[in-house]
């Protein structure tokens, strides 16, 4: 696959995993750029491919050297996020390794 | 839709400064701009729609389609140089996708095009992963209840589109034909390709 810098060599989240997103809103004591939206934090989701290793837009945005982090695709059950919705409905999205943990 | 318009005498100016510095430090090259222009002026709809009537047709393309995007796009001839990787979201029975980048107003405008206005709007990006399906009625398109609404946010830097299924009633046509009947909507996922509604638009 040419997506990404390079091989998801040691991505640390398996296919089919639930993983929960960091429960964190760093941005209101410093200055960040941030790619993980507000309304999935704190939200439980399904690994549903490591799409590839990419600088981490972080350090890119305020021109630091960008540390390579694996992007992953979850998957999350739309009602839970928003508390309304259609069951079975779905959001996904791309979020960082280091923004998710084991569930 | 392309507006014709001079471009005001002290933004030309800004411009060439700013093009001035920019290959001054070394950040890009005469080269590299000039690529990148050709890129966006080639960039509209027509290769993704191409790329799903392919899809539509062969399947081993549409394999390829599915496993790596951006090699797909290559194989078209768009040089994806420089661009975010691609990735193809396919449409079944039981699932549609819906593109949307809450964040800012990611697209896959080397495959598709500019985003349109309404893709870029607060309205948009708020609504699409709240009330899909509520935004999919505004545009005319009521899916089945037991079909699920996947949104898809843009989030960080694979960027995305829809591979529709392909409509009833277009057993036998070719792939020009097929691709006449792809618009930017049906890539972005606000609205599904249909032969009747082609037809009876061209009566």
């Amino acid at each position: 696959m040419s997506a990404g810098v390079g091989e998801v060599s040691a991505a640390r989240f398996e296919v089919g995993q639930n993983v929960r997103v960091k429960d964190a809103r760093p941005e209101r004591v410093a200055r960040l750029h941030l790619r993980t939206p507000h309304y999935v934090r704190g939200r439980m989701g399904t690994i549903q491919r490591a799409l590839g290793t990419f600088p981490n837009p972080e350090d890119i945005a305020f021109n630091r050297p960008a540390q390579p982090r694996v992007l992953y695709h979850v998957l999350f059950d739309q009602p839970p996020v928003w508390n309304e919705g259609q069951a079975g409905d779905t959001l996904l999205i791309e979020l960082f390794e280091h923004w998710l943990e084991e569930a | 839709m392309a507006a014709t318009y001079e471009p005001r005498p002290e933004s030309v100016a800004l411009l060439k400064k700013l093009v001035a510095a920019l290959a001054a430090r070394g950040i890009v090259t005469e080269e590299e701009m000039a690529l990148r222009q050709t890129i966006a002026e080639r960039a509209n709809p027509e290769t993704g729609a191409r790329m799903v009537a392919r899809a539509w047709m062969d399947p081993e393309w549409r394999a390829l389609m599915l496993r790596d995007g951006t090699a797909a796009a290559e194989a078209m001839g768009v040089s994806m140089r420089g661009n975010p990787p691609l990735g193809v979201l396919e449409d079944t029975e039981s699932v549609h996708h819906l593109v949307v980048c809450t964040l800012c107003s990611c697209y896959p405008r080397a495959i598709i095009g500019y985003p349109p206005h309404w893709y870029k709007s607060a309205a948009y990006r708020s609504r699409a992963v709240r009330e899909p399906r509520a935004v999919l009625a505004e545009f005319g398109t009521v899916l089945p209840a037991q079909m699920q609404v996947r949104v898809v946010d843009s989030t960080a830097d694979f960027r995305w589109m829809v591979l529709p299924m392909r409509p009833a009633g277009t057993d036998g046509w070719t792939e020009d034909q097929l691709t006449a009947l792809v618009s930017r909507d049906h890539l972005v996922g606000v609205a599904l390709p249909s032969a009747e509604r082609k037809a009876a638009r061209a009566a």
